[in-house]
């Protein structure tokens, strides 16, 4: 069994579609809705978390794409300046999904993506505005 | 026999190459199995560091005159407003300045981009008179072209900080970062037992005069900081257990490194300027060796409410509880996080370390010790002036 984040985006045609039932039903996936953005008429968005044998996420997402569904890991739509980083924290105290937190031996900042659930809020959280999060477009 | 020892005398074994240098974190460890007596005797100086947002920051700028001369009146870098009241061809760039229309860009990035080296665009307007009658001009400086650029920080290494809290129903947008609501999260700014003046509480080592680590080069204290305050209660470990005393300090910006100086923006709050200071503390005798032996947990904080006005006192707590990732605040856990950079200070502590180490950086006897009795004013708000009545 694996487990694994990913960003999944819908065309705007596709809003009357259970892909999600498709998921569980068809390809035992278990799915965990992380954050959802759907909106009528318009792209829609979606952060889930899949688990399931190696074979049936394959399917699973060659399914998703074949409707259309873009579906792509969490981490590659997260991108964090580490180069830059100066490891103040400030980012960490709005992460209460502890996805970054400080390492506490040598308080340099830790970024474990597969705990993000892109709630955004290190974002503006960053005085050196250093993420960027790829979660609509 | 209690140890005495002189700058003088610390100061010829940094040229031989022999004095004991270790950090105030080493140091702080030694004291678990040493005497202040013991430490007085093995150890000659102790670095100190911190890095952290201190916003009362910015440089003196000279930008030579052009031909014909302007008297600068009006002054922008990069379009933020610089001060125009400093002759013809100075000005004060404040770290926090901003043009309103660009919130995000202000005086900060101007001296990182100044310090990189980059071209930054100065406009500057006068009215013209006979001896600078130009009125306007716009050009490139950067760098190279300016006379000097002089960071001169009149409020910087605040002895000790406010832990914030927000206990509001809405997330607070603060300089001690974004709060959460409901007191989901508690946000910390100094660096503990390695912070300069938490290791010499009284000043005894640190005045006028005193040579420090400013931003990658040397720089100098010049004068006790603006709300320098020394009537705040102190612990039964001598500190003072909220922000106290403060340092003005002094630089030659062309020679800083932005690896030590980085400007920063807060949502929805402004501007403002990281500003990496190392100082070191000679170990004179047993009672310094004691003051620069305090460990994280004899350090004690105020716990204040930023989302209530007048940010109330809702507790004390140890950088010990602080640093462990969680306090306890009035029966409540709150997850607690830092706004200032430990890798950044303990760096910072290092490279003092080894320039003492190597004879390059030597410690230097104050010119003139600190007040010992100061307080703070708050501004009242009065009646406006009325104009004098004309005569008749």
């Amino acid at each position: 069994m694996q487990k694994k984040r990913y960003v999944l985006k819908f065309p705007p045609q596709s809003g009357d579609q259970p892909f999600s039932y498709h998921l569980v039903k068809d390809f035992d996936i278990r799915i965990n809705i992380l954050r959802a953005e759907v909106w009528p008429g318009k792209t829609g968005s979606l952060v889930l978390e899949l688990e399931g044998t190696s074979d049936n996420l394959k399917q699973g997402i060659a399914y998703l794409k074949e409707n259309q569904v873009s579906c792509e890991p969490l981490n590659k739509k997260i991108t964090w300046n580490e180069k830059r980083c100066i490891s103040c924290g400030n980012c960490t105290a709005v992460c209460f999904a502890g996805a970054l937190q400080m390492d506490p031996v040598n308080w340099e900042l830790q970024f474990d993506s597969e705990k993000c659930i892109v709630c955004e809020l290190c974002v503006p959280a960053c005085p050196l505005n250093l993420f960027k999060i790829d979660f609509r477009e | 026999m209690s140890i005495q020892k002189t700058y003088e005398e610390i100061n010829e074994k940094i040229r031989r190459g022999e004095a004991v240098v270790l950090t105030a974190e080493e140091v702080s460890q030694m004291a678990l199995t040493a005497s202040p007596e013991e430490i007085a005797e093995k150890v000659d100086v102790v670095t100190t560091a911190t890095f952290g947002a201190m916003c009362s920051s910015g440089a003196i700028v000279n930008f030579g005159h052009a031909n014909p001369p302007i008297r600068m009146e009006k002054i922008r870098l990069n379009g933020v407003p610089a001060y125009e009241g400093l002759a013809a061809v100075d000005t004060y760039i404040g770290a926090t300045a901003c043009d309103p229309e660009n919130p995000k860009y202000g005086g900060a990035h101007v001296i990182q981009d100044l310090i990189e080296g980059k071209d930054i665009e100065l406009e500057a307007w006068g009215k013209g008179t006979d001896c600078y009658p130009r009125k306007h001009i716009k050009t490139i400086i950067n760098k190279e072209t300016v006379n000097e650029m002089i960071l001169f920080n009149p409020r910087n290494a605040y002895q000790n900080y406010n832990v914030a809290v927000n206990s509001t129903a809405q997330m607070k947008y603060t300089y001690m970062g974004n709060l959460l609501p409901h007191m989901r999260n508690a946000t910390y700014s100094t660096s503990g037992e390695l912070s300069p003046l938490l290791n010499d509480p009284e000043m005894k080592t640190i005045g006028i005069g005193t040579r420090i680590f400013l931003g990658g080069t040397q720089g100098f204290v010049v004068w006790p900081g603006t709300q320098f305050n020394t009537s705040k209660p102190k612990n039964e470990h001598g500190v003072p257990v909220s922000n106290s005393a403060t340092l003005a300090v002094i630089g030659n910006l062309k020679e800083m490194s932005s690896e030590f100086l980085q400007a920063a923006y807060y949502e929805k709050y402004g501007v403002s300027l990281f500003v990496g200071i190392g100082i070191p503390i000679p170990v004179l005798n047993a009672d310094i060796a004691k003051c620069v032996s305090i460990r994280n947990e004899q350090i004690e904080t105020t716990v204040c409410d930023y989302g209530v006005p007048g940010t109330p006192a809702l507790g004390r707590v140890n950088y010990a509880q602080l640093r462990s990732g969680e306090i306890e605040v009035q029966g409540k856990k709150i997850r607690t996080a830092p706004v200032s950079s430990l890798s950044k200070a303990r760096k910072i502590a290092d490279l003092l370390k080894k320039l003492i180490q190597s004879g390059e950086f030597e410690i230097t006897k104050p010119i003139q010790m600190f007040p010992t009795n100061t307080s703070l004013k708050s501004l009242k708000e009065q009646p406006p002036l009325t104009p004098p009545k004309e005569g008749n």
